[in-house]
């Protein structure tokens, strides 16, 4: 799995551009976009999601279902 | 006009929330405390001969720093830092409106290079633009890689331009160092409460060291990073605002711990703000019925805390995107379309000999006003009231009635003139309000006020104000404001001694909430 940004929530305040761990957040079409693939749901860096720590919209930055859940490289 | 019988109601309503306030003061005895720098002789809204020359020079055109300055000068801020580290129960960041004025809010932002090109652009069309302030919409220091090349790029191309930001200081001990690098030499922090506990009612939480903190302890976070940065921008010699905002019954009679607190740390100026708080912007305490005060329990706070701190009264509550005079947001005029279009050309020298100008106009107004108080000389008698007055700036009377958006209110007493606060009075972007209530909105705005000074007034609005027992006085109109007030004042004991009227002591009146319409 990975986070994704509810786009009809998002202030485009950027906040989570820079938390971000893995550069995966970047701004497209006046609102911030995580890229599935960067997304590691922060596991390995901090104990919670950075983007959600840090985004002023509760249930913005929510976790997408349709992509597996992510695993740490053993 | 039956309204303005409801306006007994109105008064009986706000009366007991004053007692408090009142109780409060008597408590408190004034704000002078044996810690810090000593007392700051320089009032906020004092003159060059008040305070010592280094700190008149850093404020004597700072719009934010000096009342006396707000006047004459013109700030802008530019939206460059949109990300926060904190929540705060009066902020909403998903509302926005053209038409709505208040800290947070912002129409567009902008890249470092964009406010550069705007803050030249505004600078060439507004000579008196003086300040280019850093304030959000999120904080400054939230952002800091934006925040300090805007500021690189500003001292490179506008030298002359003064530099501030406004922060929540949660950041702010990391970047003390950087500030001082790039000269910024005004940094406003807000600073709400000292104690964890009423912390705790006011942010939900905040972002450090990479969780989301709740409670008491963000609230202990927060406090102890405000404070420390507090001092170490006094230890370097950087001039410091602090902003609280009164959120009755939350922190109101707190916020004189809070000036007691900041003094002693060396701020120069503490601008206590009503807070805002419409259910239509969506923030927590507009939601949950929190209200802000009335005019006469934010006067009697920041009365009781001026014994020795100088008090900041007259603060727009602008936005993060706000142009111009305080008090007028000429933000329209410049918006990233228009300025990428401009040709601009930075011309020194035309803005140095407007400002001159300005000084002239400046230096004859302050004459005028201590000429007319050797006349008050002598006068003895604690006889205290409020005047309104409608001004388009400069410090003079100038302003028609009807086109006034805001009053400015002074205190007259045998002491002179005394700014005391602003009161807004558009009615734009208030929904349902049509011309039948203008006039009942602008008596309570200013039913504390003995008298409104204008340029003109229509024959109907003079006899309303007159059965409000507000006295309209045009007679002054296009003069300075303190020395007409003095003499306004003179006259006024002058009658109440013959018995020609009876000094009455007014009402409280309201503070508006939400929208400066942009010109």
């Amino acid at each position: 799995m990975a986070y994704k940004i509810v786009a009809s929530q998002c202030t485009s305040c950027s906040a989570c551009e820079a938390e971000c761990p893995n550069v995966a957040i970047s701004e497209k079409n006046g609102t911030f976009v995580i890229n599935p693939k960067k997304c590691t749901e922060c596991i390995g860096y901090f104990d919670v999601a950075q983007c959600v720590a840090v985004c002023p919209v509760e249930n913005t930055c929510v976790i997408d279902t349709s992509y597996p859940r992510y695993q740490a490289p053993a | 006009m039956n309204d303005l019988a409801s306006l007994d109601a109105f008064q009986a309503d706000k009366a007991e929330p004053i007692d408090n306030i009142m109780q409060q003061i008597a408590e408190h005895k004034g704000c002078g405390t044996s810690g810090g720098s000593g007392k700051a002789s320089c009032g906020s809204s004092a003159g060059a001969g008040d305070m010592p020359p280094e700190i008149w020079e850093k404020v004597k055109n700072h719009p934010c720093y000096s009342e006396e300055a707000h006047h004459h000068y013109a700030r802008m801020h530019v939206a460059v830092a949109p990300a926060c580290n904190i929540q705060c129960n009066y902020c909403n960041r998903k509302y926005d409106c053209a038409n709505e004025s208040r800290p947070g809010v912002v129409s567009e932002k902008l890249t470092p290079e964009q406010a550069a090109k705007k803050v030249l652009a505004v600078a060439s069309a507004i000579p008196q633009m003086t300040v280019l302030g850093i304030a959000g919409p999120g904080d400054p220091l939230a952002n800091p890689g934006k925040t300090f090349k805007t500021f690189e790029l500003i001292a490179e191309a506008a030298p002359d331009i003064k530099l501030c930001l406004s922060t929540n200081g949660l950041a702010l001990p990391d970047h003390v160092e950087t500030i001082k690098k790039f000269n910024v030499d005004h940094v406003t922090i807000t600073i709400n409460m000292t104690d964890p506990d009423v912390g705790a009612e006011i942010y939900p939480w905040v972002f450090w060291k990479h969780r989301r903190v709740t409670g008491k302890e963000a609230a202990k976070i927060l406090t102890d990073r405000q404070l420390q940065g507090l001092e170490m921008l006094t230890a370097n010699g950087i001039l410091c605002k602090v902003n609280s905002v009164m959120i009755p019954g939350i922190n109101d009679s707190h916020l004189v711990t809070v000036n007691r607190e900041v003094k002693s740390r060396g701020a120069f100026l503490h601008n206590i703000m009503p807070l805002i708080s419409a259910p239509e912007h969506g923030t927590v305490f507009g939601l949950n019925g929190q209200r802000g005060p009335s005019a006469q329990e934010l006067k009697a706070l920041q009365d009781s805390c001026e014994g020795e701190m100088n008090m900041m009264r007259h603060c727009r509550q602008c936005r993060a995107d706000a142009v111009g005079l305080l008090g007028e947001d000429r933000s329209a005029e410049f918006t990233t379309d228009k300025i990428m279009e401009m040709d601009v050309s930075y011309d020194l020298a035309s803005r140095q000999a407007y400002q001159e100008k300005v000084e002239e106009q400046r230096v004859a107004k302050v004459e005028a006003r201590n000429e007319k108080l050797k006349e008050l000389a002598g006068e003895e008698s604690d006889i205290k009231i409020l005047v309104a007055v409608a001004t388009k700036g400069g410090g003079l009377i100038n302003e028609h009635f009807g086109h006034a958006k805001e009053f400015q209110v002074y205190e007259l007493s045998a002491g002179g003139a005394k700014f005391v606060g602003h009161r807004r009075v558009d009615l734009y972007c208030q929904g349902g309000y049509g011309e039948e209530d203008s006039l009942e909105t602008i008596v309570r705005a200013i039913n504390d006020c003995a008298a409104v000074f204008v340029a003109k007034i229509g024959h109907c609005p003079k006899e309303d104000l007159i059965k409000a027992g507000i006295e309209p006085v045009d007679q002054y109109a296009h003069e300075f404001i303190e020395q007409s007030a003095i003499a306004y004042f003179k006259d006024y004991l002058a009658r109440v001694k013959t018995g020609e009227i009876e000094h009455v002591v007014r009402g409280d009146a309201d503070i508006r909430q939400g929208a400066y319409a942009p010109v």
